[in-house]
């Protein structure tokens, strides 16, 4: 198992936000996360990543303890967060040299991944030079050298265009395949968790809880299955919605 | 299209100044003003001429006071800045000081600092110091401030520790705040070299105009004036520069 969250358990400013959340990720799963917005999704990530504490539970990654620890793991978010003062190349080889690398041998490893992540050519442009999808994708590529096993990614195209989000979930689909990665997702899109993922949480409003868990590998839907299963999220949701205003 | 507006705004300041200088100069002549009260721009402009040796030996002093107070702060603003930015309770310590510090009225310092330090250069610089350090403080400890908190949850989440989130992503993003600082600093330091020469000095501009007032020779110290204005320029291109030369992030605009 690649990540075991145990029994995770966070209040923040004194609000209740996750609430017993237990969730796996084997290797070389795609696992897609969808619940309400604000009910505590991107709070769980910041506890998988170590930057905050939980209340209660562990973080387990490949069998090892990380609960509050950094350094494993980062993840993306919907900013691509690039440094505007680097050029790409550089910015994607930051979590090698903050590894200890140095400057020269980073560069020379994340070069070869240009291609793979469409940024051929680019890797000396900086940020602002370039569109916000190969903005995305070089946010991606820096999450992968941070830990080329495990993705988490919060949202990641949901500041994108209809068009251009679409063909980023292909090529990210079929990247993750071919990379062999794990990857946690996290999304609000129904649309997009169905095609991605391998198996869904489903999440209650704050306090978040695991409310379903939906395993999409082994039964092949056919579309009038897909549309009912798409409608019964969205019903849930909703109603979730509702809880939480 | 686009260029002819932008030479266009370039243009217009010059437009200006050209209509004031004209206006000047009309009025000059209407009124048949006596040269020692207002004399023409062209009698100011020949001034210069005549005294431009005794004009560049002030100047030379005084451009030397005002780089290296505009140094000296920045450098200790740099340092400060820093320093408040990395530990919390400093900056609460200093923060209110600092401000107070912009609230004493500069002549009572100025004179304050001859009655001290004499006539030599030592008081000007300190002069130039206390009026070139606040902005740049300032605008550096916004600057510093300003970075995304995503952004720097991020970096820690990588394994940066704070040396490195400074290094790495804090101070390269106060850069462009930094230099607007600079820019302001920068036309300040000139002005801060000549208040320190005009309350006693033995060289410099400040001191050569207080000469030419006493003579009541109002186009020296309107010659003197140009070269303040002329040297302020210099020094806030050298500011604009530096900005290119150390932000090169910013020269390229988005594509598409
Ligand atoms: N540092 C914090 N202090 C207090 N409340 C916070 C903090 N961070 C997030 N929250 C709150 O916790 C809840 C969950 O936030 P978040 O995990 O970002 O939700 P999601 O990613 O599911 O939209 C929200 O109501 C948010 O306002
Ligand atoms: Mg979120």
């Amino acid at each position: 198992m690649k990540i075991e969250v145990n029994q995770i358990s966070k209040s923040l400013g004194g609000m209740h936000t996750l609430d017993e959340v237990s969730l796996n990720l084997n290797q070389g799963e795609f696992v897609v996360l969808i619940g309400p917005s604000g009910c505590g999704k991107s709070t769980l990530f910041n506890i998988i990543a170590g930057l905050i504490e939980p209340d209660q539970g562990s973080i387990s990654i490949d069998g090892q303890d990380w609960t509050g620890k950094t350094g494993r793991i980062s993840y993306m978010q919907q900013k691509d967060l690039l440094l505007p003062s680097r050029n790409i190349l550089d910015n994607v080889s930051i979590p090698l040299v903050l590894k200890g690398m140095s400057k020269k041998a980073a560069r020379e490893q994340a070069v070869a991944f240009l291609k793979d992540f469409g940024l051929e050519g680019f890797g000396n442009y900086y940020p602002r030079q370039l569109s916000g999808g190969m903005r995305q994708r070089a946010a991606l590529l820096r999450t992968y050298l941070q830990a080329s096993d495990i993705l988490l990614l919060d949202e990641p195209f949901a500041a994108l265009d209809a068009i251009s989000r679409r063909s980023m979930q292909i090529w990210l689909k079929e990247l993750s395949a071919r990379y062999t990665a794990s990857v946690l997702f996290i999304t609000h899109d129904i649309e997009e968790s169905l095609l991605l993922a391998d198996r869904i949480y489903l999440f209650t409003a704050r306090p978040a809880r695991v409310k379903m868990e939906i395993d999409l590998q082994n039964k092949d839907y056919d579309q009038m299955e897909r549309l009912q299963l798409k409608e019964e999220i969205l019903v849930i949701l909703e109603e979730e919605n509702r809880t939480q205003d | 299209m686009k260029k002819s507006a932008q030479t266009t705004a370039k243009l217009l300041p010059l437009l200006a100044v050209l209509f004031f200088i004209l206006l000047w100069d009309a009025g000059v002549r209407y009124y048949n003003t006596p040269a020692w009260i207002l004399p023409s721009p062209g009698q100011v402009i020949k001034s210069v001429f005549t005294i431009h040796e005794l004009l560049l030996m002030h100047t030379a002093t005084t451009l030397l006071e005002a780089g290296l107070g505009l140094l000296l702060a920045m450098l200790l603003a740099v340092l400060i800045a820093v320093l408040m930015d990395s530990i919390y309770w400093l900056k609460q310590a200093l923060y209110p000081l600092v401000i107070i510090s912009q609230t004493i009225p500069l002549i009572v310092l100025t004179v304050l600092f001859v009655i001290w330090f004499g006539f030599g250069m030592l008081p000007k610089i300190l002069v130039v110091i206390l009026v070139c350090f606040f902005p740049i403080l300032i605008s550096l400890i916004n600057g510093l401030e300003s970075v995304d908190d995503d952004q720097i949850q991020l970096f820690r989440s990588m394994g940066a520790g704070r040396l490195a989130i400074t290094k790495m992503v804090k101070i390269p993003a106060a850069l462009p705040s930094f230099f607007s600082g600079l820019r302001i600093s920068a036309t300040y330091s000139i002005m801060g070299a000549i208040i320190g020469e005009w309350m006693g000095a033995e060289k410099g501009l400040g001191y050569f105009m207080t000469l030419a007032q006493k003579g009541y020779q109002v186009d020296q110290v309107l010659a003197a004036v140009l070269v303040i204005c002329l040297l302020s320029l210099l020094i806030v291109k050298i500011v604009d520069l530096m900005e290119y030369i150390f932000i090169p992030w910013n020269r390229w605009q988005m594509k598409g």
